[in-house]
């Protein structure tokens, strides 16, 4: 384990930038914080954690794939790919990482989604380590540890020191670059900090939540049951969870006329939307119930699923903390989940 | 503090259930935490008595559920209004959104409602909240337990009120109370008073955090299309997600000019942005243009009127006098 003092940060962070792009969480004049390019003065926001995941490095919001040109009756492909340059995410929550994993799952399994992956392939993750979890956190619920090493690199923050390990080959290298501002440590402060944070873990109100009663195979179980009427009926129908969401991976494909040819691009989509999947005969999912339930079986049963049991929930709580009216998959997984048939 | 207590709601509600003047209730229920509140409908008193919150968060504008619920429900419906929504309510009705009968109206006076936002910035890790009189004793996980007066906690749109008094109630609770002198106008002079170029960044700056979920549009009162053009793969201009900058702003300009004249300030869009931008300043000076150019209007101050954009009066000013007006500010 190697150490640096708190102090020192900036002047780390500064020759991390100027060697690869950097992104950092910064607070921003809302009160919240944001994965921002690094600038000079950029300083690391102590948040608890980002108003929106890491997601939008890896699988921006909106993105164009490719171009058209029309000239009279002449159509041109546009190849509007760009190289995709090497960066560094500094300061991703556990949470926040094990979204990552979500992801790749869906985007790099054939056929492999060559833009994901490229920004993938190019970027490195150093997590930090969480010491101050509030009340929406419920990472535990899906075993996450937010003091263990994961990413390529961890950091754990104490009130003078920064302490660093890496979890992988490229962040052994990342740390042998930073040489000249770290010195070797013992892990007793850190191990200290663990022990801590578990204590505070387990003082959180949503620590007793349990996703064991969800899980492939479980769509019989729960896809007709009566509680969907009543947890969806004052759903506004926004996407406010699923844009905040770090795992949330649908999206839609659209042309964007420019006049003299045309940029399809991707855009996020919402499983709340009424136009989501629609197709030539309508929606399949007529009212916002339908929505709803999607929304959270995709998280707790058709994903895990698809995927050796694991959730699309991270329990990184932003949606518990933005939605319009409170509803959320906490209180989804404590009516459905001691009540299944 | 709230002058009507959560009992003298809940005796109500119990009252007009039991004597079968209403088969549904639409109130609000705890959210996850103590400082939330989810809208909520009961049919069965039993729930009533066991879920059914009043407090200091209870921002949330129930009328426009009044639409999907009387559609969707036989019976007549009891639902409680603060004096903000009951102008939502009116309007509601003068748009022909849903019939008077089909809804009664309890009153409920406001003292103004808790921002949590506010409360989470001044407490980290909140365990529980609860209401002491006038402050809220709030245990969190870093520093103990707080005492945090709930005139500091105050939703922006509730420091600018515009009324204490009701637009509409079958039934009122407590004490009626009165038109608020409001200087709701001020923030919007105060962008006025920008130059071009610093407005343009004030907006820029702004609406570039939109993630375009919409919540803003699905929450307003105002917005009850039955398809938003925005949410309608046929219409050519449907959008998820802002294509580019200009898409991004011209989304909530073009909503901005829709409810123009229709907007009663109640201040939803800006309660529910999750990216904290003040929508409501948009609509605030489409109605302080509308006040300053056509006589003070307030929309669903009363049920039926017609709003000056979509009515005529020998008064009016010409076209050439509002455009000379425009050129002059």
């Amino acid at each position: 384990m190697r150490k640096c003092a708190l102090s020192v940060m900036p002047d780390l962070l500064r020759a991390v930038a100027e060697a690869t792009p950097l992104y950092l969480p910064v607070d921003t004049d809302k009160g919240d914080a944001l994965f921002t390019r690094w600038f000079e003065g950029a300083d690391w926001s102590g948040a608890c954690n980002t108003a929106r995941g890491p997601k939008d490095l890896f699988f921006p919001q909106t993105e164009d794939l490719v171009a058209f040109k029309t000239a009279g009756k002449t159509v041109e492909v546009l190849d509007i790919r760009r190289e995709q340059e090497d960066f560094v995410v500094f300061g991703v929550r556990p949470c926040d990482v094990k979204a990552i994993e979500v992801l790749d799952r869906v985007f790099l399994s054939e056929p492999v989604d060559s833009f994901y992956a490229a920004r993938r392939n190019h970027a490195l993750i150093v997590t930090a380590a969480c010491s101050r979890p509030t009340e929406t956190c419920f990472c535990g619920t899906f075993g996450i540890d937010p003091t263990a090493l994961c990413g390529d690199v961890t950091v754990w923050k104490t009130e003078d020191h920064v302490y660093w390990q890496a979890a992988t080959e490229q962040g052994e290298r990342f740390l042998a670059a930073l040489d000249g501002f770290l010195e070797d440590a013992d892990d007793t402060a850190v191990t200290a900090q663990r022990a801590q944070t578990a204590a505070l873990l387990s003082r959180l109100p949503l620590h007793s939540l349990r996703a064991d009663a969800f899980g492939g195979g479980k769509t019989e179980a729960f896809f007709d049951h009566p509680a969907w009427d009543t947890l969806s009926q004052s759903c506004l129908g926004c996407g406010t969870c699923t844009f905040v969401c770090p795992t949330c991976q649908c999206y839609d494909i659209k042309d964007f006329d420019t006049g003299h040819g045309v940029v399809r691009y991707r855009c996020w989509d919402s499983c709340m939307y009424s136009d989501f999947t629609k197709m030539a005969h309508g929606n399949p999912r007529l009212t916002q119930k339908e929505r709803f339930r999607q929304r959270f079986m995709h998280k707790l049963v058709y994903y895990p699923e698809n995927n050796d049991g694991l959730f699309s929930c991270v329990g990184c709580g932003r949606c518990l903390a933005k939605c319009p009216i409170s509803m959320n998959i906490a209180t989804v997984m404590n009516t459905l989940g001691g009540d299944a048939r | 503090m709230q002058s009507v207590t959560r009992q003298d709601l809940l005796d109500t509600a119990l009252e007009k259930l039991a004597d079968g003047t209403v088969s549904h209730v639409l109130g609000w229920s705890r959210g996850t935490f103590d400082y939330e509140a989810t809208p909520t409908l009961f049919s069965d008193p039993d729930t009533l008595r066991t879920a059914f919150v009043w407090n200091d968060f209870c921002g949330a504008n129930l009328s426009k559920y009044l639409i999907k619920h009387t559609r969707r429900l036989e019976g007549r419906l009891l639902v409680f209004l603060k004096p903000c929504d009951t102008y939502s309510f009116n309007q509601l009705l003068t748009e022909h959104r849903f019939e008077r009968e089909r809804v009664f109206v309890v009153g409920v006076p406001c003292n103004g409602m808790a921002d949590p936002r506010k409360l989470k910035a001044q407490a980290d890790g909140i365990l529980s909240v609860t209401a002491e009189g006038d402050t809220l004793s709030v245990e969190t996980l870093y520093d103990g337990t707080r005492t945090l007066a709930v005139a500091d906690l105050l939703e922006e749109r509730c420091l600018t009120c515009k009324s204490r008094r009701h637009a509409a109630y079958d039934l009122l609770l407590g004490e009626e109370g009165e038109v608020q002198d409001s200087a709701r106008f001020d923030e919007v002079a105060a962008i006025e008073a920008m130059s071009p170029d610093e407005r343009f960044a004030f907006w820029q700056k702004e609406l570039s955090r939109c993630i375009r979920c919409n919540a803003c549009r699905d929450v307003c009162p105002a917005c009850t299309c039955e398809q938003c053009v925005f949410g309608n793969p046929s219409s050519g201009v449907e959008n998820k997600a802002a294509s580019n900058e200009f898409e991004e702003k011209l989304f909530h300009i073009i909503r901005a000019l829709h409810v123009a004249g229709r907007c009663t300030d109640c201040g939803e869009c800006s309660r529910v942005c999750p990216q904290g931008i003040p929508l409501h300043l948009l609509n605030r000076k489409f109605i302080k243009e509308i006040n300053e150019n056509y006589g003070v209007y307030q929309a669903g101050a009363e049920v039926g009127t017609r709003a000056p954009l979509v009515d005529f009066t020998l008064d009016d000013p010409e076209a050439e006098t509002v455009v000379r007006r425009g050129d002059d500010a």
